[in-house]
């Protein structure tokens, strides 16, 4: 038996919190609680870097596979990785540090408790995306639920409570569905293993009813129009870690549940309910992306940019072509550090003017020239510039979903254009133009730590937009073998 | 000669009592001394459950009137668990309002003697005495806060509306014995057949006085009220352990004498069982005090272990009696936190009391906040297994739409659980309670918290144990 590696991933940033658990709470700025947090991520980061590169990425199959008995004769702890899961696993592990260390001006009571919902948080992601089990997914799926709740409900803004309790209660009511089809999959097939599921396959007649089942859950969680209204409220109340790690990571659980599960298991219902897809989906980008010009709340107007960019995700997914997957994967990455950065950017300025609205500012490149050059990268990898990872998921998912069906490539371009356009106008409204507000003018610009995280996402920001090769290669021989599999599971339907 | 070691617990709980009785008469003073007295009793009969009947898989005794199963065995020792962990944690209450007198531990234990009793029942008549003897307790229960207002009426009520429901059950019992000629379960079910019309309403007549006990919708008009008025260890003590023997009952009637007019009551129980969870979910939201809240929450949860029973499948009763289970544990924890809400000897009972509980009391807060996800069916906590299970037995059977409206009502009733959390945490806090709580109260809360947190390390044990049951 190798080492558990899976396992100790999931499993140490819950040490971690329990250790914060056991440390005395002091009132302030808590430096021991933020090193000790910070230091179980960077070595959960550490290991997870560890994991891709011992990943052999010449197979398809699953690999670090831990398989438990858990409860007997019914569900086994069953864990592993694939092409597929691996960069989510590490995006987690890479965004959750930053999360920590941003928390410095953002979260001013309970320092210490933040951190551990935090932790415990991170722990439950990567559980999601391991999980080769759809009860033991299920069960991470809906415990993250847990700390999400009270990061927005007990650090989040003004509406806090309103918005906490619209992202428990969509997001549940979304998953109850998926928790009667997953009980109906063990009836029907007698197992819940994924693996053992890809194999024997699930009969063609109760494909329709459990592919929507668990649609309504992924699609609260994606989450794509029009049951998207949740993410607004929650990202504009959440603080700024908690919009980072929503966005961020939460919302690509669903893009991921979606090539995982409803692909993996459901290949004829897929097909059947292709057009649903790309209806919500074309829908999601043109009309979000024109709700986004709309905005006047920056971080509102990021939350709905969120909402077009993975309905790109969704759009990929369902061409069901190698390029389109592939796409949709770089772009949930992507857009799970840029939107980490939108989020962080705004944060900075939210910390210094305790503003959201795009109209306090104005004019701020004389004032803070550093924050607005990066500022103006993240706005750039947002619209999809060439050189920027934004571009290669945006381009693939394009190029995919031309191979496919025309029409809907064609209006999905036109939202490009209008990402671009809702950016754009966010930026030039922000940071050029006269500085009006006098307040702007006392402004700091980044200190080290923000310097350092903003950074940090940079650099994987443009490396994968100029070599994407790392990614593709990765996860190319899983996408193959998934379209493969779907392909001889459709003709022999 | 009958086996009398298998009747042993009861034969030992009613010596306990008459013993407690007559120390209580003779000695001045004696309170202390009883409780401790009537606690070792109750540790004694579970010891001696365990060691006598526990591996017993069936045997009858006296003509078949009482019967001792791995369901009994199991269902006794949690009544037992229950009752004692309510009378530990009792102690500081009772003596709070003056009330810490040997009557309390006498009524515990009759109540839970006469539960034993409607447990091993196999005969219309047993269970019937048994059902007698544990309600006549618990009226006087309910009313054990004499000088309050709402202690009465809550006393009153429950009397009144208990003893209607008896007769009703009565009257049942006796169409049934009218259409078979025996009170003896097993005869019963070999003598019935679902021609007989009349037959039906013996069939709900006792249903319908089942499902008052247990308070499911629409029998359940009681509950909150006598929830509310009752002192809260009391309140305690009805929530759990008369829900565990009342279960067991259900399953008993269900799945002994009427398994052959399945037809029959299966829509019934699915009736009560959707009506419970909606109305549980539904009329929990607009409640302000927390006993009535947790009445209407216990009435949902009444309704969960019901679609367990409308299965018919030995799956279903399992996965009834795992919910149940873990219902008590959970319910226990709960009335922990709740007895913990303590200032200068005034407990405090309204949701705004909680009220920013987590900035004073984080440890206490944090249980509770474990507790209300538990109880809503949020994982990894126990109370998600227990509703898994439950819908894994409902789907097993294809009842989708009694699964998904149980979900459904899950995600309603997820919102009341989620307004007392609100409160504790993001609102405004209030002055400190009390810290100076009993050991046994720290104890239960701990244990119960750990237990509903680290179940699912550990899913298979109850499993296992609740696995040996096989009814039909």
């Amino acid at each position: 038996m190798n080492f558990p590696i899976l396992s100790s991933l999931i499993l140490l940033p819950i040490v971690g919190a329990l250790f914060l658990f056991f440390t005395k709470d002091k009132e302030g700025n808590n430096l021991t609680a933020k090193y000790v947090a910070l230091f179980t991520t960077v070595v959960n980061f550490l290991i997870s870097i560890y994991l891709w590169v011992s990943f052999d990425q010449s197979t398809s199959s699953f690999q670090f596979v831990e398989d438990r008995t858990w409860i007997e004769g019914f569900i086994n702890y069953k864990v592993g990785v694939d092409g597929i899961s691996i960069l989510f696993i590490i995006l987690t592990t890479f965004i959750t540090p930053l999360c920590i260390i941003s928390v410095n001006n953002s979260v001013k009571n309970r320092l210490r408790d933040f951190l551990i919902a935090i932790l415990i948080m991170e722990s439950f992601m990567i559980g999601v995306f391991c999980a080769l089990d759809l009860v033991v997914f299920y069960l991470f799926f809906e415990a993250g639920l847990i700390p999400m709740f009270l990061i927005i409900g007990i650090w989040g803004g003004a509406r806090r409570v309103y918005s906490a309790f619209k992202f428990f209660l969509y997001t549940l009511l979304g998953s109850v569905l998926m928790l009667v089809a997953i009980i109906s999959i063990y009836w029907i097939t007698g197992t819940t293993d994924v693996v053992q599921l890809y194999e024997i396959g699930i009969d063609v007649k109760y494909q329709n009813l459990l592919w929507l089942a668990f649609f309504s859950s992924f699609a609260v969680k994606t989450p794509m129009w029009p049951v998207h209204t949740w993410l607004p409220d929650a990202h504009v109340e959440a603080p700024t870690a908690g919009s980072v790690l929503l966005a961020a990571i939460l919302l690509k659980m669903a893009g991921y549940g979606f090539i995982r599960f409803s692909l993996g298991l459901f290949p004829v219902a897929s097909e059947v309910f292709t057009p649903l897809i790309y209806t919500l989906s074309v829908i999601a980008i043109i009309f979000t992306s024109l709700i986004a010009l709309m905005q006047e709340d920056m971080k509102k107007l990021i939350a709905y940019s969120s909402v077009a960019h993975m309905g790109f995700v969704t759009l990929g997914i369902f061409t069901l072509q190698q390029q389109g997957i592939e796409g949709s994967i770089i772009q949930m990455i992507s857009h799970g550090l840029v939107s980490a950065a939108l989020f962080l950017t705004v944060g900075v300025v939210y910390d210094r003017m305790h503003s959201r609205l795009i109209s306090t500012y104005g004019g701020l490149v004389s004032v803070i020239p550093k924050y607005s050059i990066l500022f103006m990268l993240f706005a750039l990898a947002s619209l999809g510039l060439p050189g920027t990872s934004g571009f290669i998921g945006e381009f693939l998912i394009l190029m995919g979903a031309f191979k496919d069906n025309f029409l809907v490539a064609v209006i999905a371009s036109i939202g490009v254009i209008l990402g671009a356009a809702y950016i754009l106008w966010l930026y030039k409204r922000v940071v050029f133009g006269k500085l009006v507000n006098e307040d702007l003018k006392k402004m700091i610009d980044l200190n080290r730590s923000e310097y350092f995280i903003l950074s940090c996402l940079a650099v994987p920001i443009l490396f994968f937009g100029f070599y994407p090769d790392p990614l593709i290669n990765t996860i190319e021989v899983s996408v193959t073998d998934l379209i493969n599999t779907h392909n001889t599971n459709l003709a022999s339907k | 000669m009958e086996n009398l070691n298998l009747i042993l617990p009861e034969i030992f709980i009613s010596l306990s009592i008459m013993f407690l009785l007559i120390l209580g008469v003779f000695k001045n003073d004696s309170s202390k001394i009883t409780f401790n007295l009537s606690l070792f009793a109750i540790l004694i009969t579970t010891i001696i459950i365990i060691n006598e009947t526990f591996s017993v898989t069936r045997e009858t005794l006296f003509n078949e009137s009482v019967v001792i199963d791995s369901m009994s065995s199991l269902m006794k020792i949690i009544t037992l668990i229950g009752g004692f962990l309510v009378l530990v944690i009792s102690s500081t209450y009772l003596k709070t309002f003056k009330i810490y007198n040997i009557e309390y531990p006498v009524l515990v234990l009759s109540s839970i003697l006469g539960m034993m009793v409607m447990i091993s029942s196999n005969d219309l008549i047993v269970f019937y005495m048994g059902l007698e003897l544990q309600s006549l307790a618990l009226y006087v229960l309910a009313t054990y806060n004499r000088d309050q207002l709402k202690s009465s009426e809550a006393g009153l009520k429950y009397f009144v509306l208990s003893a209607l429901s008896s007769g009703l059950l009565l009257y049942g019992c006796s169409l049934v014995y009218g259409f078979s000629g025996s009170t003896n379960f097993d005869i019963i079910s070999n003598q019935l057949n679902s021609e007989e019309y009349v037959l039906t309403f013996g069939i709900v007549f006792i249903l319908v006085g089942l499902a008052f006990k247990i308070s499911a919708v629409p029998f359940h008009m009681w509950a909150p009220d006598v929830y509310e008025g009752s002192p809260t260890t009391v309140t305690l003590f009805f929530t759990i352990v008369p829900k565990v023997a009342a279960l067991t009952v259900f399953i008993r009637f269900l799945y002994v004498p009427f398994l052959n007019l399945i037809d029959q009551w299966q829509m019934i129980i699915v009736f009560l069982s959707i009506a419970s969870m909606v109305f549980g979910a539904v009329a929990a939201i607009g409640q302000t005090n927390i006993k009535r809240l947790i009445a209407y929450s216990s009435i949902g949860h009444v309704g969960y272990t019901l679609a367990g029973l409308a299965t018919a499948s030995n799956e279903g009763i399992q996965s009834s009696i795992i919910y149940i289970s873990i219902y008590v544990v959970m319910n226990l924890a709960l009335f922990s936190c709740l007895l913990m809400l303590r200032r200068k000897d005034q407990y405090y009972e309204d949701i705004d009391d909680l009220s920013g509980l987590s900035k004073n009391h984080p440890l206490l807060s944090l249980c509770l906040l474990l507790i209300l996800f538990s109880l809503a069916g949020i994982p990894p906590l126990a109370g998600f297994f227990a509703k898994f299970y439950i819908f894994k037995a409902v789907l097993e059977q294809s009842m989708y739409f009694l699964a998904i409206i149980g979900l459904l009502s899950t995600v309603v009733a997820a919102f009341y659980y989620l307004r007392i959390i609100k409160i504790m945490y993001f609102d405004k806090e209030k002055d400190k309670y009390d810290t100076d709580h009993s050991l046994w109260l720290k104890f239960s809360l701990t244990v119960s918290t750990i237990l509903i947190l680290l179940y699912f390390i550990f899913p298979s044990q109850l499993v296992e144990v609740v696995s040996r049951i096989n009814i039909i």
